[in-house]
């Protein structure tokens, strides 16, 4: 046994090494405060929000139209109609397609034409929306007026890059050994496909359309080009142009009137709830669905 | 932590056939050539206490009681999944990375308790150097992967002599100093093990702890690094990891052997089963286990 | 072209003729990826064709000019790009090195109970909609900084230049702040991602020799994933230049170049968002679709570049593990 104890060089440590000890934990707490600065302004946000649009929720709130100009009372039942349809159609047009572009670069295309489409995803998704509404603008308004068709091909474009991209990722989590099963079995690939790969990978989809909605459902610049200007009333034709919960917030938001104000603020928490609960729930059926799919293999 | 395994697994139920081969006499031989009491007068480094490691509550290795002394090559070796790599661990500390990992007993060294709470790991870590299973270089270049603990510490006077001499001491100079701006990467496996050994080296530490540092080389490589470890044992104390029993026949002078215990509810739990001069334990093994696994009869 | 490649890519033998079934979805999808396609170009087009009579008009004059007058009928995007550049900039400035932190506590630092939650409160700060945190910006964030922080920094940092100029609840300073909130957590987000695709036996490595936490997040974690940084940094500026509804709420939206953060001012998106709907001329609605051509081209660089950054890191990755 050694028994001489020296001084222990574990517990007494040099200025230097004290120095280099002390920067790493002011960096380490740099970077705790950063992230508690990031959660901050996310409460500060919400708590705004709830805080200013709390008092206007009521039953008005959803059963009524928009009040005439510099008239009190009146609701956003038409922005959430509006809102509603509008995202609803969006999705009707981006599932299918996003799903079947997934389908085609995981299953079907070639490696280079697959990172390709990839690519192109990738590149559609960082397209400004803005850019996105002069675009549909040009294509759909010009010569036929605002509608609320042509605002959910705008909010398709979209999404359909979220939703490829995330049912992309799902599918290619489905394990090899089950596509080889079915092709064993004598299956084609289009029914491998649609009877095996699919349904494994059907809370993805789910998943990835939550998302895509969530972030539609929020979506202002595309709007402003395709419905810019709005009835106050409850409008069901997809072929006029509809009132929407991101373009009230947005015109209210303007206006010095603290009426208008209050219904906007209103209306941002209804959207923030909505978008929220879709981020939320998304997020968490997707951790789900990955499981699952782990534990098929 | 079942990546690291994985060869270590392969190897282990290779090892045995080839001790097979020539059997225990072959081990024998080689391990004959060590000291008989080679711990004789000797300073002790590590003192293990009722050393217990659990992995979040579940023991991987239990209740070792061992002592490592100065200048001796000190070798665990044992069949895959009794803790000797996690035992290993515990001796810098590096299981304070691992999520869930704790140590009851006391591992002392030099007399200090390695893990009261007002140690400073990362100084237990610059003591006692690590060389790991398969060589991690940096993505850098030949002499700023032996610089870098030497600018972490500031030994920066003469750290070009310093870089020179550490990689000579690792027998690796030769072969690179033509080449010190070169990526560590472009170095074979073996010469990136060495390079990592230099590394240790350049922090002048105390003790060198080896897990498996040869199990991913060629036999010439696993040669160079067996040959280095014979050097380095006059300078430093040396504790290696090995599931290459001729390894740790030819290189260790005290020899650890673990056993993997299988408890009631099925749960597999590392021992120490015993240890001694490593020409005792491969020629007279004094307990039944010991003598199947240097035969190969273990399972 | 595209429905003709697919039939290249049976690698798997099918058994008997192929079936109606798995050339229908074949085709199908095959279409669905042409038609993505059929959109990506018909997007550039149509703006650059919308973009046409002013790219004709002005040429790439219309990058260096400060006019932008209906009445005669002179437009350029110096003023615009001026603010879409000083807000971005600024923005990046102060995101990149708090989302790059964020990354580093939510991959490293964080206690592991605290990780999932942490990551996704980050992400959820993400998919706040922009027309939320522009009605808080100007309502809220706006009149704090006018009655605040803008004196406090004008009476202490006057003398320099970008802190001159009078207080105001619009401005320079809420959009740079609103679009910081809205690059953090996407650069966040790939940086945690970043940091955890690095090898253990690295990090291991630094710390056996003796480093601090820091020392290897610095020495060895940092530059493994900087390629993977500047990618981010990029889609994060993309995003920055692209985002107009937001800054429309907070920037004031006026024409001219100032130094100063306080005072309002334009950005290419945020002058489009206010003026499209309205314009008095058919030249002025060109050069809004000129002003937007512009930033699809940057969005298209910007996302190009990232990705090829990715490809090369992952190709890198790839070839070290082989």
């Amino acid at each position: 046994m050694s028994t001489e104890m020296s001084p222990n060089p574990f517990t007494n440590l040099d200025p230097r090494s004290r120095r280099r000890r002390r920067w790493g934990r002011l960096m380490e707490g740099l970077a705790s405060l950063a992230a508690l600065l990031a959660i901050a302004v996310l409460v500060i946000l919400i708590a705004s929000v709830a805080r200013r649009g709390a008092p206007a929720l009521n039953v008005d709130l959803f059963t009524q139209v928009d009040a005439p100009f510099g008239q009190p009372g009146g609701g956003i039942e038409n922005a959430i109609v509006g809102t509603v349809i509008m995202t609803a159609m969006a999705t009707a047009i981006s599932v299918p397609l996003g799903v079947l572009i997934a389908i085609f670069d995981t299953e079907f295309a070639p490696a280079r034409l697959a990172f390709a489409i990839r690519m192109t995803l990738n590149v559609l998704s960082g397209v400004p929306t803005i850019v996105i509404g002069v675009f549909i603008f040009g294509l759909l308004v010009v010569g036929h007026g605002y509608s609320a068709f042509a605002a959910s091909v705008a909010l398709s474009i979209i999404m359909l890059p979220l939703i490829a991209r995330s049912t992309e990722e799902v599918l290619l989590l489905v394990p090899g050994t089950l596509r080889e099963g079915g092709m064993a079995l004598g299956a084609t690939r289009a029914r491998t496909v649609v009877t095996v790969v699919l349904p494994t990978a059907f809370g993805g989809i789910i998943t990835a359309t939550i998302v895509a909605v969530a972030r539609a459902a929020g979506e202002t610049a595309p709007l402003l080009f395709t419905t810019g200007i709005f009835a106050n009333a409850v409008v069901t034709d997809p072929s006029h142009s509809m009132a929407s919960l991101p373009l009230t917030i947005f015109t209210k938001s303007e206006l010095p009137d603290t009426h208008d104000q209050q219904v906007a603020w209103a209306a941002a928490l209804v959207l923030l709830v909505v978008v929220l609960v879709g981020s939320i729930t998304g997020r968490a059926l997707s951790l789900r669905t990955r499981r699952q799919i782990e534990q098929t293999r | 932590m079942t990546g690291q395994q994985q060869p270590d697994a392969n190897d282990a139920g290779r090892t045995p056939e080839v001790a097979t081969a020539r059997p225990a006499t072959r081990l024998g031989e080689l391990a004959s050539g060590h000291d008989s009491d080679p711990a004789e007068g000797r300073e002790v480094v590590f003192d293990l206490d009722g050393v217990t490691i659990s992995y979040s509550g579940k023991p991987a290795i239990r209740d070792v009681n061992l002592a490592v002394h100065r200048n001796l090559v000190t070798a665990f070796i044992g069949p895959s999944g009794c803790g000797k790599t996690t035992l290993l661990r515990s001796m810098n500390r590096l299981n304070d990375l691992i999520a869930g990992a704790s140590v009851d007993g006391s591992i002392r060294y030099h007399g200090h308790d390695l893990n009261t709470s007002d140690v400073d790991a990362v100084e237990v870590r610059r003591r006692i150097g690590m060389v790991f299973q398969r060589p991690n270089p940096f993505p850098k270049s030949v002499y700023d992967n032996v610089a870098f603990g030497l600018r972490l510490h500031g030994m920066k006077d003469d750290l070009a002599g310093r870089v020179e001499r550490a990689l000579r001491h690792a027998a690796l100079w030769d072969e690179v100093k033509d080449r010190l701006k070169a990526s560590a990467l472009s170095l074979s496996g073996g010469q990136q093990q060495r390079l990592c050994i230099a590394r240790a080296l350049a922090i002048e530490p105390d003790v060198i702890l080896m897990d498996e540092p040869a199990s991913a080389l060629d036999p010439i490589s696993t040669q160079a690094i067996e040959d280095l470890v014979e050097t380095l044992k006059t300078e430093y104390t040396i504790v290696i990891v090995t599931h290459n029993m001729q390894q740790a026949a030819r290189v260790a002078d005290v020899t650890a052997f673990f056993s993997v215990e299988v408890g009631d509810g099925g749960s597999r739990c590392g021992v120490l089963v015993e240890m001694g001069p490593t020409s005792g334990l491969f020629i007279r093994p004094s307990d039944p286990r010991t003598e199947a696994y240097v035969t190969g009869r273990f399972g | 072209m595209a429905t003709d490649l697919p039939r290249q890519s049976i690698t798997l033998p099918t058994r008997g003729r192929p079936r109606i079934g798995d050339l229908g979805l074949r085709g199908l999808a095959g279409a669905a990826a042409a038609l993505l396609v059929v959109v990506m170009v018909a997007l550039v087009y149509e703006v650059a064709r919308e973009a046409w009579p002013s790219i004709r008009e002005f040429g790439l004059g219309f990058l260096i000019s400060e006019d932008w007058n209906a009445v005669t009928n002179k437009f350029g995007a110096l003023d615009p790009m001026w603010g879409t550049v000083v807000t971005s900039l600024v923005a990046l400035l102060i995101a990149v090195p708090m989302a790059v932190a964020i990354g580093l506590f939510l991959s490293e630092l964080a206690p592991r109970a605290l990780r999932t939650p942490v990551t996704l409160l980050v992400e959820l700060l993400a998919a706040v909609p922009s027309v939320v945190l522009g009605l808080w910006g100007i309502l809220v964030m706006g009149p704090f900084l006018g009655q605040h922080v803008e004196p406090f920094l004008k009476d202490h940092f006057g003398f320099i230049p970008l802190f001159s100029g009078y207080p105001s609840n619009q401005g320079l300073l809420p959009a740079c702040l609103i679009l910081t909130i809205m690059v953090v957590p996407i650069v966040a987000s790939i940086s945690r991602e970043l940091f955890l695709s690095v090898p253990g036996e690295l990090k291991q490595g630094a710390m056996a020799l003796g480093a601090t936490r820091w020392e290897m997040v610095r020495s060895v974690s940092i530059p493994q994933v900087s390629g993977g940084l500047v990618a981010a940094t990029m889609l994060g500026f993309g995003r920055a230049v692209g985002e107009a509804i937001a800054v429309t709420q907070v920037i004031g939206g006026t024409l001219g170049i100032h130094w100063s953060l306080f005072e309002p001012a334009d950005t290419m998106a945020s002058r489009i968002a206010a003026q499209y709907a309205g314009t008095a001329t058919h030249l002025q609605r060109a050069s809004l679709a000129y002003l937007a051509l512009i930033l699809l081209v940057i969005s298209l660089i910007t996302n190009i570049g990232a990705q090829l950054i990715s490809v090369r890191i992952q190709r890198r990755m790839q070839g070290s593990s082989a």
